[in-house]
């Protein structure tokens, strides 16, 4: 399998992750030994129910939550959407106003301009230069009639960790009921403190693939008491809130994931910091030109960014170019926007921070997991270099 | 027992082709090509025969096969004018009547379905090839009118306009009725006027002109021009698949794909930018040319529309030809956009060339390109450009893909 000539160097763990040797062998054994479904009343389907009740003890283990809070879904687009034209749907009598940032992903912003296309009033929030919500600007959206306020825990794109619990705090303060408080995790988890009880969080989406297990499975969190209406209508699985037969292999899988992740989580965040750090001073070694987008690296930026993405410019040269360069040396990378000169689709992330367009159009992401090593750190720094030598005119 | 008897097809798709009965004394090879063709697509499938015989072709296909999916293949090919399934019988007037009032139940049942309000009107059309039969053609009309009105309700004749044209042949064993004609594209069989070599950029155009020549008979083989890392895997991979969709009309295609990056850059450093477009056409044009040169083909081309764009006014298609010695053939020049969409979203192409992958073109083109340069501006713009060294690095990754589309080793 292994190439000896272009070592494949894999940075780009926020697109998605491989999965662990254990998250294979359970779900290869879930599909041999236990599938059954889960609803059915003999002795194999209530086997196959155990199996997922306990992945949604380790779900709930993991946020710190009760089993009775989770809720598994196809991944963290299903939830999102679940979860905000749920309680869209559900406040709709209290209000029509809803607070998210221009930085959230796709299913949540554009199932908030889907809403705003039925009627209701959004506010898009916007970043500052190291990419993070601005709070002022909350303090200035919110209004009496706002119902939901969606913020993401960690961008995908500069890896920067929003302020969750001094959101949490300005919703406290808002008269009348507070509005409903989500939060898209699927950068968070693992990788930063999730401030669950202290933000007064009410609904988190989270996804498999991005720590390690399968794709195709995801976690809703929804707080004891809160309900929402579901989106489609069937068999009443996951206590009505998602129909549709238990994907039960892919949530074995997330539990030995979930399992892992757990056991391993401070190594985990300290290795990744390292791993930034390294991958950081390399890159500015090898390439004085390039700048970090989002916060550098650092224990005073800790709180502020996550350990696990590197966003880097290298003005002049074309974010997508660049990552073509990179793959031809064996670095896989992204570039978080989807950027096209005909239609200049622009990191919507990037974009919203103020920053100049050069280095929007050549930022590219590297995204670690602690699967990477410091020696494809160093992979990648020269792979950068030799790019940048290439593609640099003059 | 007959030659042409073999109990065990039944089977049978009438194929007409129109243009290449004109050509005199080619006729014969134009037909053998198009045969051979017909055979490429049908691939050793269905069990297929196919014959030729008195200005038609028949495919016979063994029992049980797949007769819609032989239709769709054998109408794309080029040549063919219309594809029937038929009914073939016995030279026996039970026979031939039976088959006549089956095909009439068949087409009214789905006359009913489709259209219950209109009337059902039918006209028979019959052409009698074998002289010894006993009936004439208007014989033959007027018995096989009467016996479908005999045989089924609520129909009527209708000679000028009918709901179904039941055309009847009578030939020298058998009797072949259909009542359903599906329109082929026509043109010239592929291969039968020879190959040229294509620009292909992925764009909507260029598949469009190969497709166009095609028609006319041409074998077709492209060069892409490729530059990583500004052009990634997914737009190689977008050249790939429409290759794959033109070779299913050409029968085969061949395509070349030509690292061009260096001389990409080369442009970039050397000559000025407002005339970078019209020089990389330029480099492009040569190159495919010492592409042709190489494998003898006579003939380039492009899917240039006058005044599209501003690399292809007057000005610069003169400007990028000068360097050449073959004919570059121009089958979009004279068509609008609107049209040249319309064929590609027929021929199947369109929803490929939309992706959103750029292309050399697209990601090198100049903010304020001339429209208008002269041939001397031109030369002089690429003086520097050190146009024989650049192009005697050719580095090539030639593809082949069979009639199915499916690449070849």
């Amino acid at each position: 399998m292994q190439e000896t000539k272009k070592q494949t160097v894999y940075l780009d763990n926020s697109s998605t992750t491989a999965a662990l040797k254990s998250v294979r062998r359970a779900m290869c054994q879930a599909m041999r030994d236990n599938y059954a479904n889960p609803s059915s009343l003999h002795r194999l389907g209530m086997e196959a129910e155990r199996m997922i009740e306990a992945g949604r003890r380790a779900a709930a283990g993991l946020l710190e939550a009760e089993p009775e809070e989770i809720y598994f879904t196809s991944g963290a687009t299903e939830a999102n959407n679940i979860i905000i034209r749920g309680a869209a749907q559900a406040y709709a009598q209290r209000g029509s106003h809803i607070i998210t940032s221009q930085i959230e992903h796709p299913s949540v912003r554009l199932t908030c301009r889907d809403l705003q296309d039925r009627g209701f009033s959004v506010s898009y929030l916007p970043a500052d230069e190291r990419g993070r919500v601005r709070v002022d600007r909350l303090r200035e959206a919110l209004r009496e009639d706002t119902i939901l306020c969606s913020i993401m825990t960690v961008n995908n794109e500069v890896g920067s960790i929003q302020p969750l619990s001094e959101i949490g705090r300005e919703l406290d303060k808002k008269p009348g009921p507070r509005p409903l408080f989500h939060t898209d995790a699927v950068q968070g988890v693992g990788k930063v403190d999730l401030p669950l009880k202290e933000a007064g969080i009410d609904a988190m989406s989270l996804s498999a693939h991005k720590f390690h297990g399968p794709k195709g499975i995801g976690v809703m969190y929804l707080r004891r008491g809160l309900s929402v209406p579901p989106l489609q209508t069937g068999g009443g699985q996951e206590r009505g809130l998602r129909s549709g037969t238990e994907n039960t292999e892919a949530i074995a899988g997330m539990t030995e994931a979930i399992e892992w992740l757990m056991q391993n989580e401070e190594d985990n965040r300290d290795y990744l910091r390292h791993l930034r750090r390294r991958l950081a001073e390399l890159i500015q070694q090898a390439v004085p030109q390039a700048v970090i987008n989002g916060a550098p690296p650092g224990r005073k930026h800790q709180d502020v960014q996550a350990p696990h993405i590197l966003n880097v410019s290298v003005e002049g040269i074309r974010g997508e170019v660049m990552v073509h360069a990179l793959e031809q040396r064996g670095v896989f990378a992204s570039t978080g926007a989807a950027c096209s000169t005909n239609k200049r689709i622009h990191s919507t992330t990037l974009a919203s921070m103020p920053l100049p367009q050069g280095r929007i159009d050549s930022a590219v992401r590297l995204s670690m997991s602690p699967m990477n090593t410091v020696d494809e750190m160093k992979t990648a720094a020269q792979a950068l270099k030799s790019a940048a030598q290439q593609l640099m005119k003059g | 027992m007959p030659k042409d008897h073999q109990p065990n097809r039944c089977g049978v798709i009438l194929i007409r082709y129109g243009e290449i009965a004109l050509k005199g004394q080619n006729r014969g090879y134009f037909e053998r090509q198009l045969v051979e063709n017909l055979g490429d697509v049908l691939d050793g499938d269905f069990g297929a025969d196919i014959r030729r015989r008195q200005g038609r072709i028949f495919v016979e296909l063994e029992e049980g096969a797949d007769t819609d999916e032989a239709l769709q293949r054998l109408r794309r090919v080029f040549g063919v004018v219309s594809v029937s399934p038929a009914s073939r019988v016995p030279l026996d007037d039970d026979d031939i009547a039976r088959a006549a009032v089956d095909i009439a139940r068949r087409a009214r049942r789905l006359h009913q379905r489709t259209s219950p309000r209109t009337p059902f009107t039918f006209k028979i059309d019959a052409r009698r090839a074998n002289k010894g039969f006993h009936l004439t053609s208007p014989e033959i009309n007027r018995w096989l009118g009467a016996e479908v009105l005999r045989s089924i309700d609520d129909i009527e004749v209708d000679v000028h306009d009918p709901t179904l044209r039941l055309q009847v042949e009578i030939r020298d064993n058998y009797a072949y009725l259909t009542g359903e004609v599906l329109d082929g594209p026509g043109g010239l069989p592929a291969g039968s006027s020879g190959t040229a070599l294509g620009l292909l950029s992925g764009g909507i155009d260029s598949p469009v002109a190969c497709w166009h020549m095609m028609k006319r008979g041409l074998r077709m083989e492209a060069v892409h021009f490729y530059t990583p890392p500004f052009t990634g895997p997914r737009s190689h991979q977008k050249v790939r698949d429409l290759a794959q969709k033109l070779a299913r009309w050409g029968n085969g295609f061949t395509l070349h794909m030509y690292h061009f990056t260096e001389i990409q850059q080369a442009i970039d450093n050397y000559c000025p930018e407002r005339l970078r477009l019209t020089v990389m056409r330029r480099m492009m044009l040569r190159a495919a040319e010492s592409l042709a040169d190489r494998r003898s083909i006579l003939a380039l081309v492009t899917g240039e529309s006058l005044g599209q764009v501003a690399s292809q006014t007057l000005h610069n298609l003169q400007a990028t030809t000068a360097v050449l010695r073959r004919p570059v053939l121009r089958p979009l020049v004279g068509m609008d956009k609107q049209q040249i969409v319309e064929t590609a979203k027929a021929i199947g192409t369109y929803d490929t060339s939309t992706l959103p992958y750029d292309d050399c073109c697209t990601l090198f083109v100049p903010k304020h390109p001339k429209t208008q340069p002269s041939l001397k501006e031109v030369d002089k713009a690429e003086e520097q450009l050190p146009v024989e060294q650049l192009l005697s690095k050719k580095e090539v990754d030639t593809e082949r893909f069979d009639s199915r589309g499916r690449p070849l080793e």
